[in-house]
């Protein structure tokens, strides 16, 4: 139970912090606006759907996370990416799971069809290396606890040997090519948007291909200078893998459930 | 209705929901992207801009340095700084001229003469004002005028990336450099200065703001770890300098002692009592970190930002403004920064002040009057180019203009957001071989329609150029009761707009003359009653991005013909009342004894 409440409890911490030192949120009333966006909508269609109340957890680390990476003069943008982030789950759905990380979803679109007045967070966590480091170690020990360490290792590992491979193709030194995993937006990436457990294949071995597989539409992604690479990486790899899954493995699943347990 | 059912409606439901909500962000992309552009072409704004340089005698363009061959990779985007001008009548004949700098080695400097009669010549060579980028002293990064001696003929300092320069007016005929025997430091990498009394002694006083360390020569670098350690929190720039006036014959350095200490990056700086003191505060428009307000407290600073609320989100502050956008005696701060559609949306500042438990603090309304979004912003002025009296907003941007549909945002990008051992060696930065970044963009002409809401007519009056534009300034360069702008490009023409206004608008124009006060009047507070709406302007030492309006100020009347009266605040203290002066009139006010 304990394990529902580290996340939310996690990326509230690296918010307030954040924010505290450093300055991340133009406006934390816009931050706080697509959390209560989020909340509300979710649990408005949770009651409508399912007859009860949901957990507002998973809904509160999609408002939160749509306030901390999108940067926008405007209101809106923050309203109707929390707006997308729940509705998609109740729409875009196979065989009863919904197929896109709620915030990876509404994040995604608000990007690709707003690029006027939305775009996602850019600052770093100040000039220091310690803030970094304690966000990586307790990073890395929230997403063990949830039994997700290898998603995040494994991605991690696959940037770094794309972003090397990604210098000798093109020339472009090797520091500049790995420097966006420095920045906070990765963190954010790392520990909450490719670990959702929700939208990820059953199989530890599946979710570790899956994980390099992002990595390396990322990576084809940056080649070709698509400045929101990992989010829209992940939007496309990540759904393709649970349908491929559900459509192909479920039935073997179902007949050998240990399998899903590896 | 079955379960089943049930659920499949609600699916169909909340599809729409979904759809709906999809297609409300491109809706909204737009009407909020396309803010401020002009409803129809051909709206009427009551005046046209029409580009003049030549016609006028001014052919001019500005020529870039060339830094040490360890920055070649990425020298358009370090070498992107040096174009300014500065307006003054410096022969006090009642024309404006003009001082436009070149930041090439070894190019030379423009001095405009205003000849009075609609043409313009060039006397920097024979006033001793041109030849000031030699090897060896760096090149020019903006010039300001202001009268240091109080002899009534404005003399200039010029700052540069190298060592700067205070230039002696000689009534009106030459300039003789007095640099050495005011004591000015050997080398600073300035983007900013500002005259300000500070200290409201009667003698003008000058800030300069570091942008590169002082202690870099650009041309000789023996390190590439030269650049910012961050994109919003580099605090490894140059340093600050306040040279307090000694009765005309010396600078003394007081920043330290007068509470100024930074080394933030600074790329403006303006002076203007946004405290209500009575004194001129200090704004500072930083790149790569937040913005900076030094309250004066009598004399001694006390960085403020933070708290007022103008110093907490860093963004690349390239400019600052001052001017009362809504006739109500406040003055307002513009600050520009960088808007990219699809990478980067930081959106400019517009910070108005409110009284907050006795303190004034400020609120950004930049997006609710539509001023937020401008490209890579650099310059900007106040003023009211069609006489209706509102303030309207000329803004100039474009970084680097290059290959074109080329972009090095991709890279520009991907290491911005690295850390500051990778950030800040240049050795790091992508190369960007021939590509724009933010390059070939159109300018903003912000019409305010004085009810809060800024409508951009830059295309419909005449505003068409794309050249990477630096600083702009505002003056009537005709005497004919319109305010023109100068336009000065980075690796561009220099250009001058001359602004036609409808007729059956009135206007006036106050120059003002200290006597107890420093002579130039820096920092006079003139507030203007007329027809029920009231406008307060400051005398400005400099404003905008390496710019300096003229200091006459200009109000714009509307079809009122007649103003009810005039409050002076003088730096000195002194109040003055002028009831009922007379329209369409340039009216010369002398600080009573």
């Amino acid at each position: 139970m304990i394990n529902r409440y580290l996340p939310p409890l996690f990326i509230t911490c690296i918010l307030i912090i954040a924010h505290l030192t450093f300055g991340i949120l133009e406006a934390y009333e816009r931050t706080f606006v697509a959390i209560v966006t989020a909340i509300a909508v979710e649990l408005v269609l949770g009651k409508i759907t399912y007859g009860k109340w949901p957990h507002p957890a998973s809904a509160y680390i999609s408002g939160i996370s749509v306030g901390i990476l999108i940067r926008s003069p405007f209101l809106w943008p923050y309203v109707l990416a929390s707006v997308i982030s729940i509705v998609c789950k109740y729409v875009l759905r196979v065989r009863g799971r919904h197929l896109w990380n709620p915030s990876n979803f509404g994040v995604s679109v608000v990007l690709f069809l707003a690029p006027a007045t939305v775009s996602v967070l850019s600052v770093q966590w100040g000039n220091n290396i310690w803030p970094m480091a304690v966000i990586w170690t307790l990073g890395f020990f929230i997403v063990w606890r949830v039994g997700r360490l290898h998603v995040s290792a494994t991605y991690v590992v696959a940037f770094v040997a794309f972003g090397f491979l990604r210098s000798a193709i093109t020339g472009t030194p090797w520091p500049a090519t790995l420097a966006p995993i420095t920045g906070p937006m990765y963190q954010l990436f790392i520990f909450f948007m490719v670990t959702d457990p929700k939208v990820a294949v059953s199989t530890r071995r599946g979710r570790i291909v899956v994980v390099i597989l992002v990595a390396f539409v990322e990576m084809l992604l940056r080649l070709a200078e698509v400045i929101y690479a990992p989010f829209y990486a992940l939007f496309l790899v990540g759904p393709a893998a649970l349908v491929w899954e559900l459509m192909s493995l479920q039935p073997a699943i179902r007949a050998n459930p240990q399998r899903a347990s590896n | 209705m079955t379960p089943d059912l049930r659920q499949r409606v609600l699916w169909v439901v909340w599809a729409v929901v979904l759809v709906v909500s999809i297609g409300a962000v491109v809706v909204l992309d737009r009407s909020s992207g396309a803010r401020g552009m002009s409803a129809a072409a051909g709206a009427r704004y009551g005046f046209t801009l029409t580009e003049a340089a030549k016609s006028v005698g001014v052919d001019f363009a500005h020529q870039g340095p060339t830094f040490d061959a360890s920055l070649a990779h990425i020298m358009p985007q370090v070498a992107a700084m040096g174009a300014s001008v500065a307006v003054a009548d410096f022969d006090r004949d009642g024309w404006p001229d003009f001082y436009v700098t070149n930041s090439g080695e070894g190019s030379l400097n423009r001095l405009y003469r205003n000849t009075g009669a609609g043409t313009f010549t060039d006397v920097a060579a024979a006033v001793g004002l041109a030849d000031v980028n030699r090897a060896g002293t760096g090149v020019s990064m903006g010039a300001l005028w202001g009268d240091y001696d109080n002899d009534g003929f404005e003399d200039l300092f010029l700052y540069k990336y190298g060592r700067p320069a205070l230039f002696h007016n000689d009534q009106g005929k030459s300039f003789t450099a007095v640099t050495d025997r005011f004591g000015l430091p050997g080398w600073i990498n300035a983007n900013a200065a500002v005259w300000l009394d500070y200290d409201a002694d009667g003698w003008l006083d000058l800030f300069v703001g570091g942008y590169w360390p002082e202690t870099i020569d650009l041309w000789h670098l023996t390190t590439t770890k030269i650049m910012a350690e961050s994109f919003e929190y580099a605090e490894n720039g140059g340093r600050k300098y306040l040279f307090r006036n000694r009765h005309g014959a010396a600078f003394e350095e007081v920043s330290e002692a007068a509470g100024i200490a930074s080394r933030r990056w600074t790329l403006a700086a303006a002076a203007g009592d946004l405290l209500g003191s009575g004194r001129p505060d200090l704004f500072l428009a930083n790149d790569y970190g937040i913005s900076q307000l030094y309250a004066n407290r009598g004399g001694r600073f006390e960085e403020v930002g933070r708290e007022a609320g103008v110093g907490r989100t860093p963004k690349s502050g390239m400019n600052a403004s001052f001017g009362d956008v809504f006739n109500d005696g406040r003055l307002a701060v513009y600050k520009t920064n960088i808007s990219e559609p699809g990478v980067l949306v930081q959106a400019n500042d517009l910070w108005v002040p409110k009284v907050v438990g006795g303190r004034i603090a400020f609120d950004n309304l930049a997006s609710a009057l539509g001023v937020d979004l401008g490209g890579w912003s650099w310059g900007a002025q106040f003023g009211d180019l069609n006489n209706d009296g509102a303030l309207d907003l000329y803004l100039v941007n474009g970084y680097v203009s290059a290959g074109e549909r080329t972009s090095y945002w991709y890279d520009f990008s991907q290491i911005a957001i690295g850390h500051n051992t990778i950030i800040g060696d240049a050795k790091n930065w992508p190369a960007m071989r021939g590509r724009s970044l933010s390059g070939y963009q159109h300018k903003k002409v912000w019409m305010n329609d004085g009810a809060g809401r800024f409508v951009d007519a830059a295309q419909d009056v005449g505003v068409r150029d794309t050249f990477d534009g630096r600083a702009v300034a505002l003056a009537d360069l005709f005497n004919t009761g319109t305010l023109d702008a100068i336009v000065a490009n980075q690796r561009g023409p220099l250009l001058i707009y001359r602004n036609t206004v409808d007729r059956g608008r009135h206007w006036i124009e106050i120059e003002l003359e200290g006597t107890a006060s420093n002579r130039s009047a820096i920092g006079a507070r003139v507030d203007v009653y007329w027809n029920g709406r009231h406008q307060v302007q400051e005398v400005s030492g400099g404003s905008g991005f390496s710019a300096q309006n003229d200091r006459r100020l200009h109000y714009g009347l509307g079809a009122a013909a007649a103003i009810e009266r005039i409050e002076i605040r003088w730096p000195s203290g002194r109040k003055q009342t002028i009831e009922r002066p007379a329209v369409d009139t340039r009216l010369r006010v002398k600080e009573p004894q």
